[in-house]
């Protein structure tokens, strides 16, 4: 049996593999999550006569519009960071984390409006099922801002080992990943909740 | 050591055969049209299991005995395998396994595929925690109005029976269920509170009684007799106590029974449960 | 062994103060241990609750005095209310299937081995590793905070504080549900008996935060398998523990979110008053309740299933890629059909995902659905047969030696047989009619769940010991606990089907109340002095683990003469698993007996060429 011929990777491309496959799989599980979620979600509006779908807050198409804008700038990011521009790395960061903070506080606007029209979480189902949504993905979401506000530390201060400068640009790419997977998740679920049916 | 093993797993292997075909513990006699045939499955399924069974622990027993190492300077056998044999033994068993599940939907299919056949007398069964609550229809064969809001159990309307229906006047609810020998019976399953469960052993026949839902299902009882009623979902702390009978009545006692109004009737089928006895057990 | 010719990805320094070495460490050893040392723990608890439970059973009605000190609410005079049964019900399960068979089988020995298995130096994100252990730590208190809740009047009290739904000090030992918690029973709250408040809050938080420590770990595995090999280790050169540990954690990554999911609805349910699994109009103990409307029961059955279903192959996989490992390296021969082994493992987990309606065939669900689900599991008996046949093959002209992993890896094959082919009962609706809900059932899932399963892990222990703690366990006492433990369990799960054909119900605190369960008294009685002797027997594995930990005779670093990369290293191993040296790897992992070669077992690092 001869040895098998396994090529050697160099150690850059190691590490983005490592948490690249880590953000693939991260996104797996947390779109089973949504899966469940949005599966009780249409087994509920039909399971009775008391699914009345609440009016959407505007502001939602500021959140959307947020978002989408982010996943533009994180993708600039990143591209910089490929071309070796470090600058434009970590401005276009800070951009999408703003960004992002833009989101997060338009969804809390929307709670606000919600409650101040006496729509609360168990009003009725596609109200109940609107707070969790926007509530588990914003949380997700804050997961990945804080990972994008390591990232924009790290711009700052460097590691001085190569092994340390690699594992940034690694885990750049995985968030990467990760924020447009948020960003797609809000559209489907945006959809979801008041364009279907 | 390995002679000491394979005996033992033989000897495990006799008695837990035995267990099962000694007879000692089996299914209570089936006293419904379709049971014997859900027995027949049975008896086909535990004898593939049991002759898989048998031979895997007779085959481990017997190669733990045979290849356990001695003295002999012999190497044990180099193989990493025989894709031959592999697509033998996978397709035999696929084939016995999936022959097996196939057989295995017919009387499902027959109990849940098909509605109860016309005539068949309907029974509404509204479950509690703890207790079991039968709704039977009256001389006029129609069912009152029944709404939860008029649920009262300190006032004994279990089921919420609307007094204002002129077809309630005649219906009775009572523990007991009582249905005619012979005849397909209709039961709508129903419950107040909590998911529990119709369970009689002899009926061959199971089913959740599930809040928010009205579950039908019929079958045929031939045996005359009176028989326990359990509740087989976990209900809260009395689900243990949670008993009621049934009787299976010969047509004329039935008919006579389920034409009388409430308080003639809740004596009557007392008067019957005292009169049949349960199986011999 | 060839010299390292590339940089190693990543070394750090060995810890040094007790903390960052023994309780917060990076290390996936000391994580493998530390989930090691919590199934241990759980376990008692587990098992001291099934020995109440039997002593219930079998002398309903007697007085034992330290249940009166201990519970004066839930064992009123020393007697076992109904409602304190079902919290052992509740929380033996719960407690067994999430922090002893999702703990040790893939926390424990997959952490410690895989990386070593692979030739890697730890798992792909050590600090993710660590707070993934103490994420299932937490809920593992969580989850015992839920005894106290419902069983200590003060506790419970206190909680009581925190709202309606928070009500405590039923006095049981926890939550009522079952470790399936169906609503409405768990959705309603106090409203719907004892052990319906506080102590379900518990439970569900406490499942929830298992749930993230799971995905956590999944996540890591997944990375490290396929990120992390070594030079020469092709996936199909992997020894079959780590293709059994890969599968799990796919299977995990895929189901503990949908539980996940359904936990948070449930709490919802309890404390927001949505309205996602209780219907409208439910009249509960004496009152009609208005909070709730238009919700699903079933819905939740799906959910849980959905999960529950790969669960128990979470469970059981790591057992059977142990159990092919060790029979391999105790018959000095390869395992037989090795691709048809890993084709058997991902059979086994990707159909896993299609069967979960065969828990709820009578549940009221569609009838036609229940017949695609039955078709499904029965085909699932093949891949496990496929299983058993290589097995058996494996020993066929084997020289097979009898160590005490050996003995239970032999049992695993034995008790895996034994619980999986009534799947083949239960698996079809027909006889679902009847066995539902009944202890054949119960004899089924523990008969693969709680005992196939734990004799992997018992294998697995007995066969590691020597590597992770430097030292060997006894073999005198680890076969006697075999033999008494064999033969115990056998004698506990079996009767259960007799008690299953005489339709005994399940859950039930007495089986008093029914003339047609007054023959299953022999089998109580026999199955509780099984139980009773088999428990305690456990003590001389525990004495045996913790006293060979130190005094066990020192171990070489192969004493078993097996090929995986573990056995190139030290016992016990040092901190970066290789000393800095990338193993290469040039045969598979079962290269026993192979003719001309001068040992009966070639090490995978064996160079090329070397006899």
């Amino acid at each position: 049996m001869s040895a098998a011929a396994v090529t050697e990777k160099p150690v850059s491309v190691a590490y983005g593999n490592r948490y690249r496959i880590g953000a693939w799989l991260a996104i797996a599980s947390i779109l089973m999550l949504f899966t469940a979620l949005v599966s009780s979600y249409i087994v509920r509006s039909a399971s009775s006569n008391d699914w009345v779908p609440i009016g959407m807050p505007r502001v939602l198409w500021l959140s959307t519009s947020l978002i989408l804008i982010s996943s533009v700038t994180i993708e600039i990011s990143r591209r910089s960071l490929k071309a070796l521009d470090d600058a434009g790395y970590g401005r276009w960061l800070i951009v999408t984390v703003v960004l992002g903070l833009g989101f997060l506080g338009s969804q809390l606007i929307a709670w606000r409006q919600l409650a101040r029209q006496g729509v609360y979480i168990a009003t009725n189902p596609h109200s109940s099922f609107y707070y969790l949504f926007t509530a588990a993905h914003g949380l997700h979401l804050l997961g990945g801002l804080v990972a994008l506000g390591y990232l924009v530390l790290r711009t700052t201060k460097k590691r001085d080992t190569v092994d340390g400068e690699l594992r940034r640009v690694g885990a750049a790419g995985a968030a990467t990943i990760y924020w447009h997977f948020m960003d797609g998740l809000w559209i489907g679920l945006f959809l979801l909740l008041f364009f279907w049916k | 050591m390995g002679r000491l093993l394979g005996i033992a797993i033989w000897l495990i292997t006799i008695a837990s055969v035995w267990m099962f075909v000694s007879g000692r513990w089996w299914f209570p006699q089936s006293i419904s049209e379709h049971g014997p045939r859900i027995d027949s499955q049975f008896m086909i399924t535990i004898i593939v299991v049991g002759v898989a069974f048998a031979s895997a622990q007779i085959g481990l027993g017997w190669v733990v005995w045979k290849y356990r190492d001695t003295a002999s300077k012999q190497r044990a056998t180099y193989s990493h395998g025989n894709n031959r044999l592999e697509i033998v033994w996978t397709l035999v068993t696929a084939v016995i396994f999936i022959s097996l599940g196939i057989m295995g939907q017919r009387v499902w299919a027959s109990l849940h595929l098909h509605s109860a056949p016309p005539g068949s007398y309907q029974v509404r069964v509204v479950a509690q925690q703890f207790s079991w609550n039968f709704h039977y229809a009256g001389k006029d064969n129609v069912f009152g109005r029944t709404d939860p809001k008029l649920i009262d159990d300190s006032s004994l309307n279990y089921v919420g029976l609307d007094d204002a229906d002129p077809n309630a006047k005649d219906d009775s609810v009572v523990p007991t269920l009582a249905i005619p020998v012979n005849r397909p019976v209709e039961l709508i399953l129903m419950s107040k509170d909590v998911t529990h469960s119709f369970w009689v052993p002899q009926l061959r026949f199971k089913q959740d009684l599930v809040p928010g839902m009205a579950i039908r299902v019929h079958f045929t009882a031939n045996k005359i007799g009176k028989y326990e009623l359990a509740c087989a979902e976990l209900c809260g702390m009395n689900h243990y106590k949670m008993k009621s009978y049934m009787l299976v009545l010969p047509e004329n006692e039935f008919n006579e029974l389920v034409a009388m109004p409430q308080a003639k009737f809740q004596a009557r089928k007392d008067e019957l449960l005292s009169k049949y006895q349960l199986p011999q057990y | 062994m060839a010299e390292a010719t590339h940089e190693v990805v990543h070394r750090h320094e060995a810890p040094k103060s007790f903390i960052r070495k023994y309780i917060f460490s990076l290390d996936h050893k000391v994580i493998g241990i530390q989930y090691i040392l919590l199934a241990l723990s759980a376990v008692v608890v587990g098992m001291l609750m099934s020995i109440l439970m039997r002593v219930n059973l079998s002398w309903p009605g007697t007085h034992i005095k330290i249940m009166e000190t201990l519970f004066p609410t839930g064992a009123p005079g020393g007697v076992m209310s109904p409602e304190f049964y079902l919290s052992l019900v509740t929380m033996h399960g719960t407690i067994m299937v999430f922090f002893v068979l999702t703990t040790a089988p893939q926390g424990g020995f997959g952490n410690y081995f895989l990386p070593i298995q692979i030739g890697a130096e730890d798992m792909a994100f050590p600090t993710l590793n660590m707070l993934s252990f103490w994420v299932t730590f937490v809920g593992f208190i969580v989850l015992l905070s839920a005894i106290f809740a419902e069983g200590n009047a003060t506790v419970g009290a206190w909680f009581s504080k925190l709202g309606e739904s928070f009500a405590a000090g039923s006095g049981t030992v926890g939550p009522i549900g079952g470790w399936t918690g169906y609503p409405p029973l768990s959705g309603l709250g106090k409203v719907a008996g004892p052990g319906q408040g506080a102590g379900v809050n518990l439970w569900v938080i406490s499942i929830a935060i298992f749930c993230v420590g799971s995905l956590l770990g999944a996540l890591n595995f997944i990375t490290t398998l396929l990120n992390m090999r070594t030079r020469g280790m092709s996936m199909m050169r992997m020894p079959l523990t780590c293709w059994a540990w890969f599968t799990t954690a796919i299977l995990a990554l895929l189901s503990f979110p949908v539980l996940l999911g359904g936990g948070i609805l449930l709490l919802l349910d309890r404390i927001a008053g949505t309205s996602f699994f209780i219907p409208g109009n439910l009249y509960v103990s004496g009152a009609l309740q208005p909070l709730h409307n238009g919700g699903s029961p079933l819905l939740w059955q799906h959910l849980f299933w959905f999960f529950g279903h790969p669960e128990v192959y979470i469970a059981i996989l790591p057992g059977m890629g142990a159990t092919s490992h060790i029979l391999s390296t105790f018959a000095r021969k390869p395992i037989f059909g090795y691709r048809a082994m890993v084709f058997a493992i991902f059979a086994i987990g990707g159909l896993g995902f299609f069967v979960w309606g065969h828990h709820m065939f009578i549940s009221g669900m569609s009838p036609y659905s229940a017949i695609a689900f039955s078709v499904l599991t029965l085909s699932i008996g093949v891949p496990s047969a496929i299983k058993t046949f290589n097995w058996l093959g494996t020993l066929w002209g084997a020289r097979i030696r009898f160590t005490t992993p050996m003995l239970f890896a032999l049992g695993f094959v034995s008790l895996f047989v034994a619980g999986g082919i009534t799947g083949l009962v239960l698996g079809q609706t027909s006889l679902d009619f009847f066995f539902h809900d009944t202890y054949f059932v119960t004899a089924h899932f523990h008969l693969v769940m709680g005992v196939a399963s734990i004799f992997g892990m018992f294998a697995a222990t007995y066969f590691w010991f020597p590597k992770m703690f430097g030292r060997m366990m006894s073999e005198s006492l680890g076969k006697f606990h075999f033999w008494i433990t064999f033969i115990g369990v056998y004698a506990i799960f079996v009767p259960f089907h007799a008690m299953g054909m005489l339709g005994m119900p399940r859950r039930y605190a007495n089986y008093g109340e029914y003339e047609f369960l007054k023959n299953s008294r022999s089998l109580v009685m026999f199955v509780t002095v099984a139980a009773i002797i088999t428990v305690s027997v456990q003590i001389v594995f525990y004495f045996n683990f913790f006293w060979s930990m130190f005094k066990g005779k020192k171990a070489t670093d192969n004493p078993w003469e097996a090929t995986t990369l573990e056995w190139v290293i030290p016992s016990p191993p040092p901190h970066d698993n290789f000393a800095g040296h990338v193993p290469t790897v040039y045969h598979g992992p079962y290269e026993f007996s192979v003719p001309g070669a001068a040992n009966d077992y070639i090490m995978q690092t064996e160079p090329e060429g070397a006899s």
